[in-house]
């Protein structure tokens, strides 16, 4: 038995994929903006970029990664631990804690690093760790990496979480529940002031995951902690750099006293080379246009998100849960939403492929991601043209396309 | 949301409370086969010795929605770190009656 034949079945689908002339794994011959690129030859739209706010081409950001990139070099070529920790790093962590109003922040390589890491050295031997169902794969593999009990708990159910805390309540061990401001597939929002109140009853921590969240929720763009009105209950908030703010990295931050401890302990964050100069300067140039211009722009977000959500509701697709920088749109079966991805390809738009095993509940999706820099225009050509497709596709019936256009 | 996706409705949904009601081995066995049907591949019918994830057309993310249904039927807790040591049917049977004699 060869190494690699544990991977025959995945490789095989993928190669027979490849043979009908669709290759899922997109490159991006050159990215021209925030909301275009050049793929195949062709001028294509991006629909599926995480880019919230359009900040990766920020002139400020860009300015301030070059000037690092001259003046510190290129790469810090060692860990936090070492010789890794630059003024820069330092100053990063200090402005996220004071965003968030809190005391302590650790910033990591990657926002995947910042779960990984974090949540699996939160908790040890003896302690439970309760997760939300739909986690993201960062969160499921600090459980493989954590000596601490695993509870699952109902996706976005605060009954499911309760039962188990309870439970678990006679139990020594500290308790971890672990949810995340917006799931990354459906878009939908966590419950979070029932998740906080239950959580605290029980006598257990709180961290919230705001990946897709800082920036577009929140009067401040603090997240869901902010929206909910929980920022001061809830114990750990991690969050990305590679999202809203426009490169890629992550953070936890914290009030809890102790938390410092986290960096002679967590090994996604000894073992591994800081961010570059030009990374953490970006970011903290980032994070200034957030405080400064965040409300704009998260206004600007929210108006795209109405645009495309609403327009395909009304062309009939089914779509997840809730308004969000996130709109998914939910297909029949993983061969009817490969062909539609690759037809709206072919006619210039981006979004991502989702299927199983990395959805929730089996469903096979095309998952659009909305940015400030997005035009209104923009996005009203893509219900144009993913609703045209789909039709082509069988997936929209006619009679209701022709009602909406009536 | 996701757990409601491939599951049946099943009959007996009360959750089981009281230490009085001990639940026999066959009927743990018997709620856990009627989760299973969904995922039968032939006409072969699921047994205590069905190994769920070769047996069955079922993923590991179902596996792990049917224990979680199974903590709220018998108001248990079955940690993760325990389901990747349980193969068979009479093996998740056991780790239920263990929780629930423990209860």
């Amino acid at each position: 038995m060869g190494i690699f034949d544990r991977y025959r079945p995945l490789l095989d689908s993928y190669q027979a994929m490849r043979a009908t002339g669709i290759d899922p794994l997109v490159t991006m011959e050159r990215v021209l903006s925030p909301t275009e690129a050049i793929i195949n030859g062709r001028k294509t739209l991006l629909v599926g970029t995480n880019n919230y706010f359009g900040l990766t081409f920020d002139q400020e950001c860009i300015e301030a990664a070059v000037e690092a990139t001259r003046a510190e070099g290129t790469g810090t070529t060692g860990s936090r631990m070492l010789n890794g920790t630059y003024a820069q790093h330092a100053a990063l962590e200090r402005e996220l804690a004071d965003f968030y109003g809190m005391k302590h922040c650790m910033v990591t390589t990657t926002g995947y690093q910042a779960n990984l890491g974090i949540i699996s050295t939160l908790v040890g031997e003896g302690d439970y760790l309760v997760i939300d169902a739909d986690s993201h794969a960062s969160i499921y593999d600090a459980c493989k990496q954590t000596q601490a009990t695993i509870i699952r708990f109902k996706h976005n159910d605060p009954a499911s979480l309760e039962a188990r805390l309870r439970r678990l309540k006679d139990q020594p061990g500290n308790k971890l529940v672990v949810v995340e401001g917006i799931y990354s597939m459906l878009g939908d929002t966590a419950p979070l002031k029932a998740f906080v109140d239950i959580t605290k009853r029980y006598g257990g921590y709180i961290l919230v995951d705001e990946a897709h969240s800082l920036g577009a929720l929140g009067e401040h763009g603090r997240g869901l902690v902010e929206e909910a009105g929980v920022l001061e209950q809830v114990d750990f908030v991690v969050g990305t750099f590679s999202k809203t703010l426009g490169a890629v990295g992550g953070f936890c931050v914290s009030s809890h006293d102790g938390f410092e401890a986290l960096r002679v302990a967590t090994r996604a964050y000894m073992f591994t080379a800081s961010l570059p100069p030009a990374v953490v300067a970006s970011v903290r140039a980032a994070l200034k246009v957030v405080r400064r211009d965040g409300a704009a722009l998260r206004a600007r977000l929210w108006e795209n998100v109405a645009t495309l959500y609403d327009g395909l509701a009304a062309a009939g697709f089914r779509l997840g849960p809730e308004h969000g920088p996130v709109v998914a749109v939910l297909m029949p079966d993983q061969t009817t939403t490969i062909a539609i991805w690759h037809a709206l390809l072919e006619a210039g738009i981006y979004v991502n492929v989702a299927v199983p095993p990395a959805t929730p509940g089996g469903l096979c999706l095309l998952r659009c991601s909305l940015s400030a820099a997005h035009s209104r225009g923009q996005l009203q050509h893509v219900v144009e043209t993913l609703s045209e497709v789909a039709q082509r596709f069988g997936v929209l019936e006619t009679a209701r396309k022709r009602a909406i256009a009536g | 949301m996701r757990s409601a996706h491939k599951f049946k409705v099943y009959d007996f949904t009360d959750p089981v409370t009281s230490d009085t009601d001990l639940p026999p081995r066959e009927q743990v066995v018997a709620e856990i086969v009627q989760r299973l049907e969904p995922f039968r591949v032939d006409a072969r019918p699921i047994t205590g010795a069905t190994v769920i994830t070769k047996d069955l057309n079922i993923d590991s993310l179902a596996v792990m929605d049917m224990v979680m249904e199974l903590e709220d039927r018998f108001d248990i807790s079955i940690p993760l770190n325990d389901v990747a040591e349980i193969h068979t049917v009479d093996e998740l049977a056991e780790a239920v009656l263990r929780k629930v004699g423990g209860r």
